[in-house]
C-alpha cells in the first residue's frame, strides 16, 4: 500500500533533460520526398555513382511498401512528405577540418551533453564521432586510431575515402530492402559513422558516437557500418539524445556489423531521445535496424542497450550466426514511462554448427507505459549442437502500465537446446519498506531495487558507461514515490 | 524511551488494535506473547511506519516525540529498527550495499561523517563474526537464496551495525533450528545495553529460555490483557493462552465494539 498510484504519478513526472536547442544556423532541405531530393543528397555528399543508384533502387522499393503494424505500438500515421531529409549546421566556409574549426556553439551543445569533445573524450580514452542533425561533426583521436590500422570515421568520409570497403560491405547484413524503416534508410540517409579494424588489431580505445537531433521537423537516417576484421576486436558505444518538441520525429537508423573468423564486437547503446511529455506529447519514433552477422568462424557480437529515451521505440538487434562455433548476445534494458511505448528484443538465427546465443531482456514499465519483448531464436537445420539461452523479466511500477512477450522459438535441428525462462514482478510493497525501515528513502529505494532488477546487464556495459545508465535509470525514476 | 497511549489501529475496516498501552524505558527488555491473529506484527509494523495501518486513535511517543508522523526512513534514522518476521529478497541488490546505504543514511541524518566502503568493510567484518557469518554473506544480494535461519541472522546482524536505540524483533525465533536460535539469541543479548530497549514479538516461550525479558505482557484480541515478568512466560507455557482468553475477551470485544 505504500506505492500509491500519486506516488508513482511523482515517480513519472520526471522531466527530460537534454530538452535544450541550440541556435545554430543550418542548410536545411525543404520537407518532402521523392528521388530528386535523394538525388540532391547524393550530390552533396558528392557519392559516387553506385550509392545513388543503390538509394535509389532501395526508394523504389520502399514505395512498393505497406507500413508494418504488427508490433504491439500504437503509431500514429507519418507523413514522410512532411520532413526534411537532410539538415547541416552551416559550415563556415569549408568543412571543419580540426576541433578548432567547429562551431564554438555546437561544441558548448556538446558540453551540456557531458561530451566534451575537447578534453573529456582525451581523459576517458575514448574516441567520439558526433552525428549532428544528419552530419558528423567531428570524430576526436583520428590519428592515435590511424596509427593502429584503425579507421573510425564518419560514414561521408568513408565514401569519399574507402569506397571498395563500401560497396562490399554496404547492405551486406541489412540489404537494401530488408524493411519498411531499412529501406527508407538506405534511400535517404545522410551520415553515420563507420569503422572497420584490420586483421589481427585490438582497437586501442573503446570508439563512441554521439547522435543528437537538433533541428525542427527533420529526420534522422544514420546509417552506421562496423566491420572487424580477422581476429580483431573492438568495443563500440553510441549516445543519443534529442531536444523537446511538440511533434514527433522520425529517428530510423541502421546499423550492421560484420565480425570475419575470430572477430570479436561489441556494441553498446545508452539511448536517451526525447520521450515526448507526461501526456504523451512529442518525442521521438526510434525506428531502429540493428544487425550483426558473425561471419566467420569462432566470432562473437554481442548488443548490449540500455533504452530509457523515444516515444516509441521499435528496434531488435540481431545475430546471424553463420559461422561455425560463433556466439551472439543480447543484453537489454528497456524503461517506459508516461506514455512511451517500446516494442524491443532481438533475433538470433543459427546456422552454423555448434553456435550460441544468449538473451538477457529486461523490461521496466511505469506510468502509462508499455513494455514489449519480441524475439526470435531460429535454429537451422544445418546449426548442429547450437544453443540458446533466453531470459526475460518484467517489472512493473502502478497499475496503468503494460509488460508483453512475444518469443518465437523455431528449432530444425534436433540437436539443438533452446531455453527460455520468463518473469513478470512488481516493486513490492514489502521490498520498498524493508529498505526505508533501515533508513533508506523511498526514491533511493526504488532506484536501488530497479538496479538491482537490471544489475545482469548493466555488468556487460563497459564501467564508465554502467554508471552513467545506473545514473539514467535513477534520474528517470526520480521524485518516484512520497 | 517508548510510550504507548490507548493505541487503537485499524486495517481496512477491520479493527486489529482496540487500545495499546505500553511504557518501555531504555535498557529493559519486554515481550509480548499472545496466540495467533491477536495483533503482535501488527504492533511491531506501526511501530515502525509501515502504511496500510490506519491509527484510529491513541498516541505513540518515541524519545519524547509523536513519532505517528514520520515516515519509516525517519524513524529508522531516528533509531528506530524492525528485524522482520519474513525478511524480503531484493534480486540483485547487495547485501553489503543495501546496508551501507542505511547505515550512511542514518548517519547522514545524525551530522555524522559517512563511511566509505573500507570502513564499512572493517566495520561489518567485525559484526559479523558475532552472528558467525562467513564473508560470502558479503558477495550475496539481500536475503536472496537465504534459508530461514540465514534471513534471521542476516536481520541480527542487520541490528548490530545500524545499533538503534529501540530495537523492534518480530518472532526473530520463527523458523530457526536450535543452533540458529542459539547464535541469534547471542547476537540479541550481546546488544542488550542500558541505552537500548528490545521490543520482542513471540508466539513461543523458547525464546525466552535464551533472552531473558524484564517484563512479558500478553496481547490477545488487540489488548494487553495481562503483564508480569518472566515467570507469565513459563506460566504461559505450561497452560496455554486459553485461561487468559476465555473470558476477557468477550469484554474486549464489547469494549472493542463500543470504542470503534
Amino acid at each position: 500500500m505504500s506505492t500509491t498510484p500519486q506516488d508513482l504519478e511523482q515517480l513519472v513526472a520526471q522531466k527530460y533533460r537534454h530538452g535544450f536547442v541550440t541556435d545554430i544556423e543550418s542548410d536545411t532541405l525543404a520537407p518532402g520526398l521523392d528521388e530528386n531530393v535523394i538525388r540532391h543528397i547524393s550530390r552533396i555528399k558528392k557519392e559516387p555513382e553506385f550509392l545513388l543508384q543503390w538509394r535509389l533502387k532501395a526508394f523504389r522499393h520502399w514505395l512498393t511498401m505497406p507500413t508494418p503494424n504488427w508490433a504491439h505500438l500504437k503509431i500514429a500515421p507519418i507523413d514522410y512528405q512532411a520532413i526534411s531529409y537532410y539538415s547541416a549546421p552551416k559550415a563556415r566556409t569549408d568543412a571543419p577540418k580540426s576541433l578548432d574549426e567547429v562551431d564554438p556553439k555546437l561544441l558548448e551543445t556538446y558540453d551540456k551533453l557531458g561530451i566534451p569533445l575537447h578534453e573529456r573524450a582525451r581523459l576517458a580514452g575514448v574516441a567520439v564521432d558526433a552525428v549532428f542533425d544528419s552530419v558528423s561533426v567531428a570524430t576526436t583521436f583520428k590519428d592515435r586510431l590511424a596509427k593502429a590500422g584503425v579507421i573510425f570515421c564518419s560514414f561521408s568520409d568513408a565514401v569519399q575515402q574507402h569506397p571498395q570497403l563500401i560497396e562490399q560491405y554496404l547492405g551486406s547484413v541489412v540489404p537494401h530492402g530488408d524493411n519498411y524503416f531499412a529501406a527508407l534508410n538506405s534511400a535517404v540517409f545522410t551520415d553515420g559513422s563507420f569503422v572497420y579494424i584490420p586483421k589481427g588489431v585490438r582497437c586501442p580505445m573503446e570508439l563512441s558516437t554521439y547522435f543528437r537531433i537538433n533541428a525542427a521537423n527533420t529526420g534522422q537516417f544514420e546509417r552506421t557500418l562496423i566491420i572487424a576484421d580477422e581476429g580483431a576486436t573492438v568495443s563500440y558505444l553510441e549516445g543519443c539524445t534529442a531536444p523537446m518538441r511538440d511533434e514527433n520525429q522520425l529517428h530510423a537508423a541502421v546499423v550492421e556489423l560484420v565480425a570475419l573468423k575470430d572477430a570479436n564486437i561489441k556494441y553498446s547503446t545508452v539511448q536517451n531521445w526525447y520521450p515526448g511529455d507526461e501526456n504523451g506529447l512529442g518525442g521521438i519514433y526510434n525506428f531502429v535496424t540493428k544487425r550483426g552477422d558473425c561471419r566467420g568462424a569462432n566470432s562473437k557480437i554481442s548488443w548490449t542497450q540500455v533504452e530509457t529515451g523515444s516515444a516509441i521505440t521499435w528496434k531488435y538487434p540481431s545475430c546471424i550466426l553463420t559461422g561455425d562455433h560463433s556466439v551472439g548476445e543480447f543484453y537489454s534494458v528497456a524503461l517506459t514511462n508516461h506514455y512511451q511505448q517500446a516494442d524491443t528484443g532481438t533475433k538470433m538465427i543459427h546456422i552454423g554448427r555448434n553456435t550460441k546465443s544468449t538473451i538477457v531482456s529486461k523490461g521496466i514499465s511505469a506510468g502509462h507505459g508499455q513494455n514489449c519483448y519480441r524475439g526470435l531464436v531460429k535454429i537451422l537445420a544445418g546449426a548442429e549442437g547450437a544453443r540458446n539461452y533466453t531470459q526475460c523479466d518484467s517489472l512493473l511500477m502502478g497499475d496503468r502500465c503494460g509488460a508483453h512477450t512475444f518469443p518465437y522459438v523455431e528449432v530444425k535441428n534436433s540437436t539443438a537446446s533452446v531455453e527460455h525462462e520468463a518473469s513478470t514482478s512488481k516493486i513490492s510493497d514489502d521490498q520498498l519498506f524493508y529498505c526505508r525501515s533501515r533508513g533508506i528513502s523511498q526514491e533511493d529505494a526504488v532506484s536501488m531495487i530497479v538496479n538491482g532488477f537490471c544489475k545482469a546487464v548493466f555488468k556487460e556495459l563497459p564501467m564508465e558507461f554502467a554508471v552513467e545508465a545506473q545514473n539514467l535509470l535513477s534520474v528517470s525514476l526520480e521524485g518516484a514515490v512520497g | 524511551m517508548l510510550s504507548i497511549k490507548d493505541l487503537h489501529v485499524n486495517v481496512g475496516d477491520k479493527q486489529i488494535l482496540k487500545g495499546i498501552s505500553l511504557e518501555i524505558k531504555a535498557g529493559e527488555v519486554h515481550a509480548i506473547m499472545g496466540p495467533n491473529g491477536s495483533g503482535k506484527s501488527t504492533l511491531s509494523q506501526v511501530l515502525a511506519g509501515r502504511d496500510g495501518y490506519e491509527v484510529i486513535s491513541g498516541s505513540i511517543t518515541y524519545k519524547g516525540q509523536d513519532i505517528l508522523a514520520l515516515s519509516p526512513e525517519e524513524r529508522a534514522r531516528e533509531g528506530v529498527f524492525l528485524a522482520l518476521q519474513y525478511p524480503v529478497e531484493i534480486p540483485g541488490v547487495n547485501n553489503v550495499y543495501l546496508l551501507k546505504a542505511g547505515l550512511n543514511a542514518i548517519r547522514k541524518h545524525r551530522s555524522l561523517p559517512e563511511l566509505d566502503a573500507f570502513e564499512f568493510l572493517t566495520l561489518i567484518k567485525e559484526k559479523m563474526k558475532l552472528m558467525h557469518m562467513d564473508e560470502s554473506f558479503l558477495n550475496r544480494g539481500v536475503n536472496e537464496g537465504f534459508s530461514g535461519g540465514e534471513k534471521k541472522r542476516n536481520e541480527i546482524l542487520q541490528m548490530a551495525v545500524l545499533e538503534p536505540s529501540l530495537a523492534l524483533l518480530d518472532e526473530t525465533d520463527s523458523g530457526l533450528d536450535i543452533d540458529a536460535l542459539k547464535i541469534v539469541a547471542h547476537g540479541v543479548n550481546s546488544l542488550r545495553s542500558p541505552e537500548r530497549a528490545i521490543l520482542m514479538v513471540t508466539h513461543y516461550q523458547r525464546l525466552l529460555d535464551y533472552i531473558t525479558p524484564d517484563y512479558v505482557h500478553v496481547l490477545a484480541g488487540g489488548k494487553i490483557i495481562k503483564s508480569g515478568d518472566k515467570t507469565l512466560a513459563l506460566e504461559l507455557e505450561k497452560r496455554g493462552y486459553d485461561w487468559l482468553t476465555q473470558v476477557p475477551a468477550i469484554n474486549t470485544d464489547n469494549t472493542g465494539a463500543i470504542g470503534a
